[in-house]
């Protein structure tokens, strides 16, 4: 072939034409500037000042300040002395003392011993560069100029630091033994709840789709219960259970439960509904025909099942490990309630934070933490691509034959994992409303009294359902909106790609690490969103964000189900496009924007990691109350307030389901 | 309205020649120059077409041929790379689509799923200043125009594909489109729905009086509907015509292959009026061609003239072709198609290939043709059309 004759002969005399934008274009691109500033703000510039701030260090420049001290008259100037040399003479500042945060400040006074803010003696201090500065009381100063102080004021005199950037943190992180004991800790206990949980949840799905076992809906309900309670209410449980009072302790056999174990089965209770659902999807999709040729060549039933069965859920089986995974290693509550003295990362950040205002070492954790997320979700993703190519449209639907054996050991072993999903719901269900388990189990009502503990009292019950609502009306509003936009607006297509690429990148994000972000780019007072920080608002914007791929994957997916040429038949009809949007695109899209809506309530409901560094006194959530409770040694009441969430999550579930049904009879009556 | 609903005299008269000339009244569509380009990947070559008032288009050709990257260009959908668009006199070049003058039906239908028919057919007339009382007489009037009207409260879903086809039609025309736009409207419908509806829209389309451009690949649906044909591969335009005009008369290797069969053989020019195929010379026209010219020879199945068995020809299948392109052949296979036979001949003065012929059911019985039977068939010399090779 030749080639040449191929190549575009375009005669490009004049440049390529333009369209004329029409009204809807200009409306569609304004839309999605805004909502792709929303995600700039929500996510980007926070992780990005994040990212620096575990870049930078900051230290003492000593040799950036000069002093002048002048006599008793206050008009005779002693000779020029730097602080660097004044510290080499006095040794007032050791080397380790030299190296702060961002808040370090250094008392000018430490380099005169014989200070008195009494004295009538003068002192000048100066800069050496321009970026030297220091405060007085809180008046920052900066700059080479001479400056005079009486005594009285030079005591209030202090040396801020000077910001670099480099991995100094990550060597401090690394060289530090217990901080790094907890990457080892982390991925430990990560790897081997992955192991279980998956095991398990491979177990459930396949007796789900191959056997014939009785009551599978009742499972699969019973199985997604622990979506809607938080993280830390397994850690309640097992507290209760096997803790020091726990009734099963002795099944311990010495061990305690505070630590790896309590972790891992926490774990496996909080991470076992996601893995089931990816992995029932992964096997509900098999193709009967593989059976019946696996059949009809006389394979053996384990033959078939390691030929056949495990193959097709091979992809299933890998992003579920990588979910749990994930999630385990990114949790927060879990570890904080019953790892005791065992060391996680997650719980690291948080300690270095909210216990020692160490924001540039938590945000070192918060990188780290974001390598396995980042890991998870691109195998994730692909994953998820080849799944589909998997899929072919002439694949006949499995239907399973009745088996009394091995319908026997599916249908008992479905028992068994929802017993120990209902026994911890139980226990904590028990332990809020009896006095003092387990010795005085009469049943009182002192363990809702929440106003008379710490935590936030019935008010932070209030702002979660406060949050958990605009979360949901909001979060559906900006997530359906910004779908519609990537999927059904022509041209922009850059805009598009950024656009869904920051849509996706929440899910690869951990909460805390998010949470953290927002501290350092909300609460610098020279953001002009400032103000949000310490509001509601801050806490729904959190929330959004974390939450957001998954609703976000959701919305897509339902447009790419409207054929594409809406759009153009509205168009050549002369309709704007807003019409069409709210006539057909939202009611077809209906039943999603629902799912989507209850996605974010239930877990706006349950979310601690984000929103633990962002809440204020007005804003306390039940999720941090159940947190904050069991620190003080409430647990009780932290396992009341648990409930308190389950049972709304319960009653929101049963609402989702009722306005769905209604609104589809209404607008649906086409399918 | 430009387009009432009273029946208005058709244009039918309207010029059927390939090229519009100057004199002509001014095309109601004009495309110049049009070129579009993915990349490196040149979909449309340098296009330019006309179309007069009221005129039936076919955009004809393989998948992948740009004919409805031509039509989306029309459209406003995906804007050309370069070249103009003048509909009406009216620059519409690079207006956005709801700034331009037509309708369109797609072969998804893309009708609303949570409309009634009513209100997929009112969308388009809702918002424009029309009472709800007009609004409700123009979609009572399309439905009926469709032969739909007992189905206006029922839902898309409840309708078959070719229901559903004819109302995103009436959708299309409730607006009184000067332009009406079909892409590939009968692809998804069964055979038998496809030839009925093919009538229907070509009626409508006869009674409206709309230019209406269609997009196809079905050369049967092209050659019943279209008053022109535009056939189009690798992104330009190989030939424009009428049905009759394309189909016996092809300009291009491209077009003979592409609309109806063909027997193609490696034929060379010897003289003015002669080539020579096999072992045998021809009689054909060889206008653009000079002698010694290496050049493709093509022939229809159905121009394949039989001439009987000859009894003196059995044993001498390879007498040389007469001045009248008369040659013996074999009849190896024989293929009963319920219209005509289809019939694989050896003729050795053609060479290797077999000469694939069609010959009438009647034909067969009269001149008693039978597989193993050697019979003379003539290949008319205006039916043997010459193609440069392709390289």
């Amino acid at each position: 072939m030749n080639m040449v004759l191929e190549a575009p002969h375009l005669p490009l005399t004049g440049k390529r034409l333009r369209q004329e934008s029409s009204r809807d274009d200009r409306i569609k691109l304004g839309f999605m500037a805004v909502i792709g500033l929303y995600l700039i703000i929500a996510l980007g510039a926070p992780l990005f000042v994040m990212l620096s701030k575990s870049l930078s260090t900051y230290r003492f420049d000593l040799a950036a300040f000069e002093f002048q001290v002048s006599d008793e008259t206050g008009a005779n100037w002693g000779p020029v002395l730097s602080a660097e040399a004044l510290n080499r003479e006095l040794r007032a500042v050791t080397d380790g003392e030299l190296s702060t945060n961002s808040d370090g400040r250094l008392a000018a006074t430490k380099f005169f011993p014989e200070f008195s803010f009494r004295s009538p003696v003068h002192y000048r201090i100066r800069g050496t560069t321009d970026d030297a500065a220091f405060l007085v009381g809180s008046t920052l100063e900066k700059g080479t100029e001479w400056r005079d102080y009486d005594s009285g004021t030079f005591r209030r005199v202090v040396l801020r630091p000077a910001r670099s950037l480099g991995v100094e943190n990550f060597a401090t992180y690394f060289s530090t033994p217990a901080l790094a004991q907890s990457i080892y800790n982390s991925v430990l206990m990560a790897s081997i709840s992955t192991i279980f949980t998956v095991a398990i949840a491979f177990a459930l799905a396949y007796g789900l789709t191959r056997s014939c076992m009785p009551l599978k809906g009742l499972f699969r309900g019973i199985l997604t219960i622990p979506i809607l309670v938080p993280s830390l209410l397994p850690g309640i449980a097992l507290v209760y259970l096997f803790g020091n009072q726990g009734v099963f302790k002795d099944w311990l056999m010495g061990y305690s439960i505070y630590g790896p174990i309590g972790i891992v089965i926490g774990s496996i209770f909080f991470t076992l509904p996601h893995a089931f659902l990816i992995i029932l999807t992964a096997l509900s999709v098999a193709d009967a025909r593989h059976y019946e040729a696996a059949a009809s060549l006389k394979a053996s039933k384990w033959r078939t099942f390691k030929t056949v069965t495990v193959p097709g859920a091979r992809f299933g089986l890998v992003s579920a490990a990588f979910v749990v995974f994930t999630l385990v290693i990114t949790d927060f509550g879990l570890p904080k309630v019953i790892g005791g003295q065992y060391g996680m990362l997650a719980v690291d950040i948080y300690k270095q934070v909210i216990g020692q205002q160490n924001f540039e070492m938590g945000a070192v954790v918060s990188v780290i933490l974001l390598v396995p997320a980042i890991l998870a979700f691109v195998v994730d993703r692909r994953m998820q691509k080849r799944q589909v190519a998997l899929l072919s449209a002439r694949a006949v639907p499995y239907a399973p034959k009745p088996n009394a054996r091995m319908d026997a050991i599916c249908f008992s072993f479905a028992c068994l994992v929802s017993l120990f999903i209902l026994g911890m719901i139980a226990m904590c269900q028990i332990a809020a409303v009896v006095k003092f388990w387990p010795y005085d189990l009469t049943l009182t009502t002192k363990n809702f009294a929440f106003d008379l503990m710490d935590g936030g009292g019935w008010a932070a019950y209030g702002n979660s359902i406060r949050l958990a609502l605009l979360t949901a009306l909001f979060g559906s509003l900006v997530v359906f909106a910004g779908a519609y936009m990537v999927e059904k607006a022509d041209g922009f297509r850059v805009g598009r790609g950024i656009f869904h690429f920051l849509a996706m990148m929440p899910m690869a994000v951990p909460g805390m690490v998010l949470g953290l972000a927002y501290i350092f780019f909300f609460n610098n007072p020279a953001n002009p969103l400032n103000a949000i920080y310490g509001t509601m608002t801050i806490l729904v914007v959190s929330t959004v964000t974390h939450f957001y791929t998954v609703a976000h994957l959701t919305a897509l997916t339902a447009l790419k189900q409207m054929d594409p040429e809406f759009e153009s038949v509205a168009a050549s009809l002369k309709q704007p496009f807003h019409r069409l949007f709210f006539r057909v695109t939202v009611p077809v899209c209906l039943p999603a924007i629902l799912n989507i809506a209850i996605y974010l309530f239930v877990n706006a409901m349950t979310t601690v990691s984000a929103v633990v560094f962002l809440y204020s006194t007005d804003t306390k959530l039940a999720s941090v109350a159940v947190l904050n409770m069991d620190d003080a040694g409430d647990i009780a009441p932290a396992a009341a307030m648990g409930m308190m969430i389950f049972y709304t999550n319960v009653a929101a579930k049963l609402i989702h389901a009722a306005i769905a049904r209604s609104l589809l009879a209404r607008t649906q009556a086409w399918r | 309205m430009r387009h009432a609903l009273s029946i208005e005299p058709t244009p039918t008269t309207l010029s059927r020649a390939a090229a519009p000339a100057g004199a002509e009244p001014a095309p109601y569509l004009k495309i110049t120059d049009l070129w579009k380009a993915y990349g490196d990947f040149v979909a449309l070559r340098d296009i330019s077409l006309s179309i007069a008032r009221g005129e039936f288009i076919c955009f004809l050709g393989p998948s992948g041929c740009g004919k409805t990257t031509l039509l989306r260009a029309i459209a406003g959908l995906d804007l050309q790379t370069q070249g103009t668009i003048l509909q009406d006199g009216r620059n519409i070049s690079t207006l956005p689509a709801s700034s331009r003058d037509y309708g369109i039906v797609f072969q998804s239908y893309a009708l609303f799923p949570n409309l009634t028919i009513e209100q997929n057919i009112a969308f388009g007339l809702e918002n424009t200043g029309r009472s709800k009382e007009g609004v409700k007489a123009r979609v009572d009037e399309l439905l009926a125009m469709v032969g739909l009207s007992a189905h206006g409260k029922k839902y898309p879903a409840q309708l078959s594909g070719g229901q559903q086809q004819r109302i995103a039609l009436a959708r299309a025309i409730a607006i009184s489109p000067g332009l009406l736009l079909l892409d590939e409207p009968l692809s998804a419908l069964d055979a038998k729905v496809r030839v009925h509806l093919r009538h229907e829209i070509k009626a409508l389309q006869r009674q409206l009086g709309v230019t209406t451009i269609m997009v196809t690949h079905d050369q049967e649906e092209a050659l019943a509907m279209a008053d022109r044909i535009v056939v189009m591969n690798h992104g330009v335009i190989e030939q424009v015509g009428s049905p009759t005009e394309i189909y016996r008369h092809p300009e291009t290797l491209f077009v003979a292959d592409f609309i109806g069969e063909t027997n193609q053989f490696p034929a060379k020019v010897i003289a003015d009026g002669e080539v020579e195929i096999g072992h045998s010379a021809f009689r054909c026209s060889t206008e653009d061609f000079s002698a010694g010219h290496a050049a493709t020879a093509v022939v229809r199945p159905v121009d394949i003239i039989p001439h009987g068995a000859d009894a003196h020809a059995v044993n001498a299948v390879d007498r040389p072709a007469t001045p009248q392109n008369l040659i013996d052949a074999e009849v190896r296979e024989m293929e009963f198609l319920g219209m005509f036979w289809r019939t694989r001949l050896a003729a050795p003065r053609l060479g290797e290939r077999t000469l694939v012929a069609d010959f009438s059911v009647n034909a067969v019985r009269r001149l008693s043709i039978q597989t193993g039977g050697v019979i003379q068939v003539e290949i008319p010399r205006e039916r043997l059309l010459l193609y440069p090779r392709s390289a």
